[in-house]
């Protein structure tokens, strides 16, 4: 597959790692969105004991090595044992070496950067405007849908958007877990890495990280601009 | 309608132990300083809150019943509530606003009547608009709609005009008097503005720490001498009788009083308000005075305070004329006395 924008630019190898990286941080990071508003409402809106600890959890992915979520994720999703194999036998579901694997591994560590941005503008939304609706006769699921979740649509796009940012620069529990595979597996960042591994890789290692530092470029500006159109 | 409210419950900082009954439609004042409980009461009639104890029922219908486990949610209780700062939906127009509690009513939309409150209100040219391109006036007269078109039971109103400027004010209150003289809903109105009050309650209940300190209708809390609300000379319910070249003659139980021309057919009722420094008190009748109001009347009490307000009947209606001590003593002031009462200016809320 080539890129029709910058067919000479780039070659069919570098191409296909742009796009693999695309599809894996989109599946990724909108797999991922449904729990984590789910998540930001559990945080934002409701009081429980071991809320703090359910917190941690969900930010764990933000200060834990990446190396180590993969190792954790091979762990549990290795297809000899547990949870993998149960899977692979029933559902024929399989994410070791797979690109599956590195969407739901993106997926993993963004998790926190949406629910986090998500979380705030939950937060920051007047609480007036639903004492409004309730006398008005909204239920909750009435007020979620057509109150709370349009209201914090600026946090929502901030949220994925700087998720998808995110996870494009994704490396070490990616390589961990689903491997380097051309064509698979092997995303921007891998392929950066993989280049400089071969004698000569250095020009194609440069192009690579032009495009990842114009990706990011391009996706946090969007992040920004999302988050002060909510701050208006 | 009535609506019936006791209630007890325990803040941080205070105590709410309130019962009152609101026997009529019309509009019953929650009035008292800051920090009374008033926004309290009526939350806990919205069922935005949940007293520790208590009963409300509106029209009938028990909405809280903390011995029998009744809580209805706010969703279900069918309050329009309007709020001191309105609360429109900042992401929906002025129209999807106004429709929003229609939607969720348990009757089908009627056009006619969304039409109808539209034009009362004068939304007409505001519909498409988002709610922050709009002035606080309009936002006030978009979420007075709002909750009028749910179609509630009681319309609960927290202190709609405290968030407005004096010009702001004027622009709405016409809008409420129309609302008060054209539905039938029961309304409820927080204020500690005595002006608003005497302007649209018909009755009145005065709350202070957590209490009801009074209780009456407007025409006899605002005339008490003692135990009502100070700062208001009457309240008087009137009939346009005739129009003269520049005067109104407007008609009362027991007197007729002339105000400048009243833009309003004879016949239709106007509530009009004199101050208690207002009202002059004679012995005589007096001859030869620019004032066009001269009313006889009895002293019924008197009350010394850095001035004396004196109470004078007319028949069933009540004026406070408030005087300074010296002129009390020496007009010779007491209760049975008769007196003229000169009116130097009367207050005509005509709405429209």
């Amino acid at each position: 597959m080539t890129l029709w924008c910058m067919p000479d630019l780039l070659t069919p190898d570098e191409a296909q790692a742009l796009l693999l990286s695309l599809r894996v941080s989109f599946v990724g990071v909108f797999a991922a969105l449904p729990f984590a508003v789910a998540a930001a409402l559990l945080l934002a809106r409701t009081r429980f004991p071991g809320k703090i600890v359910v917190d941690g959890i969900i930010h764990l992915p933000l200060v834990l090595p990446p190396v180590a979520i993969g190792f954790l994720l091979l762990i549990v999703l290795g297809t000899r044992a547990g949870l993998g194999a149960f899977l692979l036998q029933h559902f024929g579901i399989r994410f070791v070496f797979s690109w599956t694997g590195a969407a739901l591994t993106s997926a993993l560590i963004t998790f926190p950067f949406q629910v986090r941005a998500i979380r705030l503008a939950l937060e920051g939304a007047d609480p007036g405007l639903d004492e409004a609706a309730r006398t008005l006769g909204a239920g909750w699921l009435d007020r979620l849908v057509n109150l709370t979740l349009p209201l914090a649509l600026p946090g929502i796009v901030a949220g994925v958007i700087t998720a998808f940012a995110a996870s494009l620069g994704e490396f070490g529990a990616i390589i961990t877990f689903v491997s380097n595979i051309p064509g698979e597996t092997r995303t921007l960042p891998l392929a950066i890495y993989s280049a400089l591994q071969e004698p000569g890789g250095e020009a194609e290692a440069a192009r690579l990280s032009l495009i990842s530092i114009a990706l990011a470029l391009i996706f946090m500006t969007l992040a920004e601009a999302a988050q002060r159109k909510m701050r208006r | 309608m009535s609506v019936e409210v006791r209630i007890r419950h325990r803040f941080k900082t205070f105590a709410l132990d309130v019962a009152f009954e609101a026997e009529r439609a019309g509009v019953t004042a929650l009035f008292g300083p800051s920090g009374a409980g008033k926004t309290s009461v009526i939350n806990a009639i919205a069922g935005l809150s949940r007293p520790d104890e208590g009963r409300i029922a509106i029209g009938g219908r028990v909405v809280l019943d903390t011995e029998a486990g009744i809580f209805v949610p706010a969703r279900a209780r069918r309050t329009g509530y309007v709020f001191q700062d309105s609360r429109l939906f900042p992401h929906m127009s002025v129209e999807d606003n106004l429709r929003f509690g229609r939607r969720r009513a348990p009757f089908p939309v009627d056009e006619h009547e969304i039409e109808h409150v539209v034009e009362m209100l004068g939304l007409t040219h505001l519909l498409e608009r988002n709610p922050r391109a709009l002035s606080g006036g309009e936002k006030g007269r978009v979420a007075l709609g709002r909750a009028l078109l749910s179609s509630p039971d009681i319309l609960l109103l927290d202190e709609p005009l405290a968030a407005l400027d004096a010009a702001r004010r004027q622009e709405i209150l016409p809008y409420l008097e129309r609302l008060r003289d054209e539905t039938k809903l029961p309304m409820f109105y927080v204020s500690h503005a005595v002006d608003e009050v005497a302007r649209l309650a018909h009755e009145i209940v005065v709350l202070r720490e957590g209490r009801v300190a009074a209780q009456g209708s407007v025409f006899d809390l605002l005339t008490r001498i003692e135990g009502g609300i100070e700062g208001m000379g009457a309240v008087l319910d009137t009939r346009i009788e005739s129009h003269g070249e520049d005067l109104s003659v407007l008609v009362f139980d027991h007197g007729r009083l002339y105000v400048p021309r009243v833009q309003r057919d004879v016949g239709t009722r106007v509530r009009v308000r004199l101050r208690a420094e207002d009202i002059m008190l004679a012995r005589e009748e007096p001859r030869a005075i620019s004032a066009n109001n001269i009313l006889p009347a009895t002293v019924s009490a008197m009350r010394y305070g850095a001035q004396a307000d004196i109470q004078i009947a007319m028949g069933a209606a009540r004026l406070v004329a408030r005087v300074t001590r010296a002129s009390a003593k020496r007009l010779e002031l007491a209760p049975g006395a008769h007196v003229f009462a000169i009116v130097k200016s009367v207050i005509v809320d005509a709405a429209g």
